[in-house]
């Protein structure tokens, strides 16, 4: 069947081309290149698929179908648009981003002021680092018997689990940047006889916004990878879930369908909060916004 | 130092010494050092770097302390920073996340709405940024990023300004720009100004007197009185004497 393995050749052939040669604009490139890398993935995927088939006899009539142990590029989107058909997609998506909103979203609004008064505070940077430093490197992964003792197969565990795995980069996030802010800046605060509270309100604050900016959008990034390994154990619902669910089912296309919508939505989440970037309040400390 | 007769100084360093405890011994920045400025004068500290001349504006600002004598700003002792004097830093001072406009605010917010407004107002069309008021920093060229420096200090109208190298990161052109500005925001404005400087030119062109300082330990060496008016054109021949006895007292022989 290496025929299905054609349109894909052409388009790395042609990509290959098109990467060699000068003569396509900036925007062409920027268009047409990420589709040629895809296409050369699909291509590598399809061909993988060719190399290893099984032979499916059929004992009335004899015939022999082959058929690929692996479910290929086309499978996949098939098994996609069935998800999308009956609507599980949708619910499920929706499950896996409402948890991850609301873990993060707590995870912020705690990990945000902690994480300032702790490198505003020099004594509460003492009382509170050595813990969150013995917290930190223990995997979000570790916590899934704990949150299942306590919350049960409910979405409050995936949110506990969530929370965890975003708060500690936040917090982290939040007082590195409060240490890095110039001095000159503290002390033109001081000089204008700005008082301590206002200080912090309009020159701490402010300066710091860039960096936990920064590591928000990092904290969101482990927490999309951390809600499947959540919903695969507990909970029953959401793009984690069905992918141990499919899996169970020996639906290997469902399997791919979910990894593809966790990329996709992984790359729209990053979008989301790369605008924040964008904020003039903001833009100074990100020398080049992407 | 100042004549007999004249007034109170504005501001007063008495026998001021700074002593750094370093692991193995003791290192000093500042020798007895005494110096008056009077209101409204335009002092220039010149001296190479590592004189303690830094260490000097930090202790008359308030930012750090004499290990002995003491320094006096209207007769009282000063004890710490203070809005009535206020320190230009480089234009890395300015805040990047705010507005030309809310950079001057910074020091204002005290005032009643309509003063704070018109104070604004009137030092951003001062410093030349009228126009401007809405840009941030990042998108201001970097004399321009000091003019905000200098007008956000000038709006809180403070005694005395102090200024630490404040043109020490523009280009030269800037540089001249800057110094022609200065003098002409001094000129209306007559408030004190002490700035540092390792530049002899510049220390000649703003300064009514110019207070030469030797390193370790840093204290005064000489304080050269310049008598003459703005501008000043200090490639001429009545500067060449003081030129080279400014050189002379850094230690540089220059050739003319």
């Amino acid at each position: 069947m290496r025929y299905s393995l054609w349109p894909f050749i052409t388009v790395a052939i042609a990509a290959a081309v098109l990467y060699g040669s000068r003569i396509f604009k900036e925007r062409v490139q920027r268009v047409v290149l990420p589709l040629a890398t895809a296409a050369i993935f699909l291509a590598a995927w399809q061909f993988g698929c060719d190399l290893k088939k099984y032979e499916l006899r059929d004992s009335a009539t004899g015939t022999v179908r082959l058929l690929e142990v692996f479910p290929t590029p086309w499978q996949t989107c098939v098994e996609l648009g069935r998800m999308s058909g009956d609507g599980t997609l949708l619910r499920y998506t929706v499950a896996s981003l409402y948890r991850v909103a609301i873990g993060f979203g707590l995870a912020a609004l705690i990990g945000i002021p902690v994480g300032l008064w702790m490198g505003w505070s020099t004594r509460t940077f003492r009382a509170l680092n050595p813990m969150v430093q013995a917290l930190r490197p223990i995997s979000p992964i570790a916590w899934i018997p704990i949150a299942i003792l306590w919350f049960g197969v409910e979405d409050a565990s995936a949110i506990f689990l969530i929370f965890v795995a975003s708060i500690f980069p936040i917090m982290t996030g939040a007082y590195t940047a409060v240490h890095s802010i110039p001095s000159v800046y503290v002390r033109s605060a001081r000089n204008f006889g700005l008082r301590r509270h206002e200080v912090f309100r309009y020159v701490v604050f402010p300066a710091s916004l860039p960096q936990i900016i920064t590591s928000l959008r990092f904290a969101l990034g482990i927490a999309w990878m951390v809600i499947v390994a959540a919903e695969m154990i507990a909970v029953q619902s959401g793009l984690g879930y069905v992918i141990t669910d499919a899996r169970n089912g020996n639906n290997y296309a469902r399997v791919c369908g979910a990894m593809f919508c966790l990329g996709v939505l992984g790359i729209v989440l990053d979008f989301g909060m790369r605008q924040l970037q964008k904020l003039d309040e903001v833009r100074w400390g990100f020398s080049k916004v992407s | 130092m100042t004549p007999s007769g004249s007034p109170a100084p504005k501001v007063a360093v008495r026998g001021v010494s700074k002593v750094f405890q370093r692991k193995s011994d003791a290192l000093v920045v500042l020798q007895g050092v005494d110096l008056d400025v009077s209101a409204g004068e335009f002092v220039c500290l010149l001296g190479p770097s590592g004189c303690g001349k830094s260490t000097l504006m930090n202790i008359i600002g308030g930012f750090d302390f004499p290990t002995s004598g003491d320094v006096s700003i209207d007769s009282a002792p000063v004890e710490g920073p203070d809005p009535r004097r206020v320190f230009v830093f480089q234009e890395y001072g300015v805040f990047p996340w705010a507005s030309v406009w809310d950079n001057v605010a910074l020091g204002l917010r005290r005032l009643d709405a309509a003063e704070q407004h018109a104070r604004i107002q009137h030092y951003i069309e001062l410093v030349g940024l009228k126009g401007f008021e809405k840009t941030y920093p990042a998108e201001l060229s970097g004399g321009m990023r000091q003019r905000v420096a200098v007008a956000r200090a000038l709006a809180v109208k403070p005694d005395v300004v102090l200024m630490d190298e404040p043109l020490g990161a523009l280009d030269s052109l800037t540089r001249l720009k800057m110094r022609a500005e200065l003098l002409r925001i001094w000129q209306e404005e007559r408030m004190t100004i002490l700035f540092v400087t390792h530049d002899v030119e510049e220390s000649m062109q703003l300064a009514d007197r110019v207070v030469v300082m030797s390193p370790r330990p840093g204290r005064i060496a000489e304080i050269v009185e310049i008598d003459a008016p703005h501008p000043r054109e200090v490639d001429s021949p009545e500067y060449v004497e003081i030129k080279a006895r400014l050189y002379g007292l850094l230690g540089v022989t220059h050739s003319f």
